[in-house]
């Protein structure tokens, strides 16, 4: 395979006390593919995205992020790429229009090129009428969207999504897809923890953490294929089910 | 019952595991005793003062004798020259100068008019005011001895009651009892219920047949155990420890404790009934009580100072009442006949805030 | 008698309207599942049956019992799992089983074949505390804790939320063993695979019911046929087909595209074979979330045009 690779990650290890968040991950992410990271609640994804994105130092082993080594360039690597957390991370009491704004300032976007940005944005959102409003009262899928949106404002070529669709309806999911397929197909590289197993099948390739360790990894066809099964909830039960479930 | 004690051990064990939490709960106490008892003591004991003596005859060196024998003041410098005053209190070794005039003996036996001058550091005023009072009281003491001793029998004896070394710890054992009290009680209380709130374990309480009453003695009764403990704490260390006489009914005293640790709980209940989370439980408790406790019971700055309308507002707290009564009983010997007032007082709002906890407390959610 | 029975039951918060007049008849012995995203107002719904809220309008009963009226009888014969962790995380298991036990007059001992089955797998672990627990492993001590005063019936509101699927087969297994013991069971899920695992469903958006009956029926409810295309170009293939006019319910499923068409399909295979000459097309059966989704499209335009 000649693909680019993006996101190089060896033996990476995170320990919480005697608790290990991320046991000796290794895995690597091509330029332009929407790689998933699925797994439980507490099966260390958010962990390991975090390290990827610089907010947290890992106990050992190495990661890279297009070029960027995560111990010594985290402040370049958070220029390259935009982060979506649990919790969309905007403020309900600012305005939509307010809320890009701020996160464009963030990324120094100001004057005539933020103006033509966000006219941009708001006309391919569709939320002319509610540019004005208060966050806190649009519906969740707005949020959801104008949360993702603010995330690649400043056009980075990677972008970490951390359970962007959960608990949302599958309306929202299928919408909210929609704008990943669409980042992915401009060449952003897009990597999204999800603990819904069937939206595996939306990623290009997928890796499934159990108990922080990666169990499988490859696309979801193959996974399939290779666990003899039908969808990726059996995948994880026909992987997972030889061990243990509980440790 | 069987409901009730599960609930209890529950509860201690809350407390036991969060330790740290636990450990600033029992030292606190002691803590916070030791340095009301120590550093921070209101009493001026050896303040500097430097005397500039132009006359240098018995006269002033009488006075400045008795000034510096009295145990407030202890002498830092003589000078000589009056540019030397704006030195040394710039250098802060100095509280007070104290300037005789030339010829002071002199002239105040022949025109009986001589010029002593005080100059205090104000940058402290309570201190600086304190610092001149007691030198005025020296100097005039020393005049009246001097003008009629010879003859004419009266003698001015002045003695402080109660308290006759004018210790200020004595003041502290009752304000850190209430402030205490309204801490572990009162915020403590508030902040346990209100966590259960917040966690979503009261959804899964309130589901079950227990009735709020034993909820909220389940979650009151281990407090109390705490706020007793340190009670006993303060007062002991309050005897042995800084020498508090116990003048009063030990009994009476122990029950005005109680009563106040008691009302303080229901406080604490009442504020976790009308807070939804942890946050606003101990700003209310904080800002609303806490405060007001230290500030306006009387207990650091007297209640007789206060503008009027401040001294109405103390009112509505009852940690003023409960220092009133306590310094009676404990200070003054005083019976149940003198502080009934406070104790209906006292009893009367932990009434009110345990009926209206009753009232408001939500069997539902929401 | 009805284990539950609600009529016109309305929840109102001060400007969102959680429930919208809900009428419903659960079984005795019953495994009952309410099947909606986040929001649907699963939570309102279950705090009203547990005698947690108070309802608008509307009244219900659970085992004959009003809701608002005799909430005291429903306190006792309930077991109530809510959706966000309820244990106390720093106590033990064992605590926590306790308390939960004591709470409710409860004997371990006397009741212990209740939670056998479950409390047995995190009976190893009984001296760790409930906060370090897997996700898998704190469900079935929640479980546990529910299931300790033998309850005539179970509210679970989404339990099996972000719990490993391992987990969750097991999970649903047990439900399962209860349910053949005679208990009537009342669970909420957002995950639309988990429907088959039910008696009976209902399908809550958005406050109302969209639907209601058996798994099977459900998945018949779909107007028409549907169809799925498959290839490698999912993105482009699925702008292409709701760009077709007599294309549908364009929905993507993974890699595939969910659809439905007006007309002969002949002639869909070829349209779509000359811009993607590898996609095939094939008939398949709705799943739930087909379902659903075709529902949840109609119910909100139907919204749109009593709003407009």
């Amino acid at each position: 395979m000649d693909k680019e690779r993006i996101i190089i990650v060896k033996d990476l290890v995170k320990r919480f006390g005697d608790f290990t968040a991320n046991d000796h991950l290794n895995f690597e992410v091509y330029k332009g593919e929407i790689f998933g990271f699925l797994g439980a609640n507490g099966a260390g994804k958010t962990t390991a995205m975090k390290i990827l994105c610089g907010l947290s130092k890992p106990t050992s082993g190495e990661a890279n992020i297009a070029g960027l080594d995560i111990y010594k360039d985290t402040h370049n690597i958070r220029k390259i790429i935009g982060y979506m957390s649990q919790r969309f991370s905007l403020y309900e009491d600012l305005t939509v229009y307010e809320n890009i704004r701020f996160f464009a300032g963030i990324y120094g976007i100001r004057g005539k090129e933020f103006k033509k940005k966000v006219q941009k944005l708001i006309e391919k959102l569709n939320i002319q009428n509610v540019a004005h409003t208060l966050v806190g009262a649009i519906p969740l899928g707005w949020k959801q969207k104008l949360a993702f949106s603010i995330a690649m404002f400043h056009e980075p070529p990677i972008v970490f999504l951390d359970e962007p669709t959960s608990g949302v309806d599958p309306h929202t999911r299928r919408q909210f897809w929609e704008m990943i397929y669409q980042a992915a197909e401009e060449g952003v590289t897009v990597f999204v923890t999800t603990h819904y197993m069937d939206e595996a099948e939306y990623c290009d390739r997928v890796s499934i953490m159990d108990h922080g360790k990666i169990a499988a990894l490859d696309t979801p066809a193959k996974l399939r294929e290779t666990a003899g099964a039908v969808n990726m909830n059996d995948v994880f039960l026909k992987l997972v089910r030889p061990q243990k479930a509980e440790l | 019952m069987k409901q009730f004690i599960g609930f209890f051990r529950k509860e201690f064990i809350h407390i036991i595991r969060d330790f740290r939490s636990l450990m600033i709960l029992l030292l606190m106490p002691v803590i916070m005793m030791l340095i009301f008892g120590y550093a921070i003591n209101m009493d001026i004991k050896n303040a500097g003062i430097a005397i500039m003596d132009m006359s240098g005859d018995d006269m002033t060196r009488e006075i400045s004798d008795k000034i510096l024998s009295s145990g407030y003041f202890e002498l830092n410098e003589v000078i000589s020259d009056q540019s030397r005053v704006e030195e040394l209190f710039k250098e802060g070794k100095v509280k007070e100068v104290l300037v005789f005039e030339q010829d002071f003996a002199r002239k105040y036996n022949s025109e009986g008019v001589a010029k002593v001058q005080i100059l205090a550091d104000a940058s402290d005023p309570n201190n600086a005011n304190m610092l001149v009072n007691y030198t005025n009281g020296i100097i005039a003491n020393y005049l009246i001895q001097k003008q009629f001793s010879e003859f004419l029998p009266l003698q001015v004896q002045s003695r402080f009651r109660y308290n006759e070394n004018l210790e200020s710890v004595y003041m502290f054992v009752p304000g850190l009892i209430a402030l205490l009290a309204m801490l572990i009680s009162t915020m403590m209380t508030s902040i346990s219920i209100t966590r259960e709130k917040e966690n979503g374990t009261m959804e899964a309480i309130l589901v079950s047949p227990l009735k709020p009453w034993q909820i909220v003695l389940g979650k009151v009764a281990p407090y109390a155990f705490i706020a007793l403990s340190n009670l006993i704490v303060i007062l002991l260390m309050g005897t042995f420890v800084f020498g508090v006489p116990y003048r009063g009914n030990l009994f009476l005293l122990l029950a005005v404790c109680i009563l106040f640790i008691l009302m303080a709980l229901s406080l604490g209940i009442l504020i976790s009934t009308i807070s939804s989370n942890q946050l606003m439980a101990m700003i209310i408790s904080m800002v609303g009580l806490l405060l007001p406790t230290i500030l306006l019971s009387g207990y650091i700055f007297p209640i007789e100072n206060m503008p009027d309308w401040l001294q109405y507002i103390s009112h509505i707290f009852p940690a003023r009442y409960f220092i009133t009564a306590l310094k009676a009983v404990m200070l003054k010997g005083l019976g149940f006949l003198y502080i009934w007032k406070e104790i209906l007082i006292i009893f009367g709002m932990m009434m009110l805030f345990l009926g209206v906890s009753i009232k408001k407390f939500k069997i539902r959610l929401a | 008698m009805f284990a539950v029975e609600a009529h016109n039951l309305v929840k109102k918060y001060k400007d969102v309207q959680a429930l919208n007049s809900l009428n419903f008849k659960i079984e005795q012995g019953e495994m009952y599942g309410f099947i909606g995203p986040d929001g649907a107002g699963k939570t309102s719904l279950f705090r009203i049956l547990t005698s947690l809220l108070i309802p608008n309008k509307g009244s219900a009963t659970v085992m004959g019992h009003d809701v608002v009226k005799d909430y005291r009888e429903i306190r006792k014969i309930s077991g109530y799992m809510p959706g966000r962790f309820s244990l106390y995380p720093d106590l033990s298991v064992e605590e926590n089983l306790q308390f939960f036990a004591s709470v409710f007059k409860a004997d371990i001992q006397e009741n212990y074949h209740l939670i056998k089955d479950i409390y047995s797998h995190i009976e190893p672990f009984k001296k760790r505390r409930a906060g370090k627990l897997s996700g898998g492993m704190k469900q079935k001590l929640a479980l546990s804790c529910a299931l300790i005063h033998k309850p005539e019936i179970l509210f679970l509101d989404e339990p099996t939320t972000g719990v490993d699927p391992v987990s969750r087969q097991e999970f649903w297994e047990m439900l399962g063993r209860l349910q053949k013991d005679g208990l009537t069971i009342v669970v909420s899920t957002p995950y639309m695979d988990e429907a088959s695992r039910c008696d009976r469903i209902a399908m809550i958006y958005r406050g109302d019911i969209l639907a209601e009956d058996t798994p099977e029926a459900i998945c018949n409810m779909v107007d028409g046929e549907l169809w799925s295309a498959a290839g490698a170009q999912g993105y482009n293939l699925l702008i292409f087909l709701r760009s077709c006019s007599e294309c549908v319910n364009v929905y993507p499923f993974g890699q595939e595209v969910h659809f439905q068409f007006h007309g002969d399909h002949e002639n869909m295979q070829e349209k779509v074979r000359e811009q993607f000459p590898d996609v095939i097309l094939r008939e398949i059966r709705p799943s739930v979330e087909d379902v659903f989704l075709n529902l949840s499209a109609d119910a909100a335009k139907e919204k749109e045009v009593l709003n407009g």
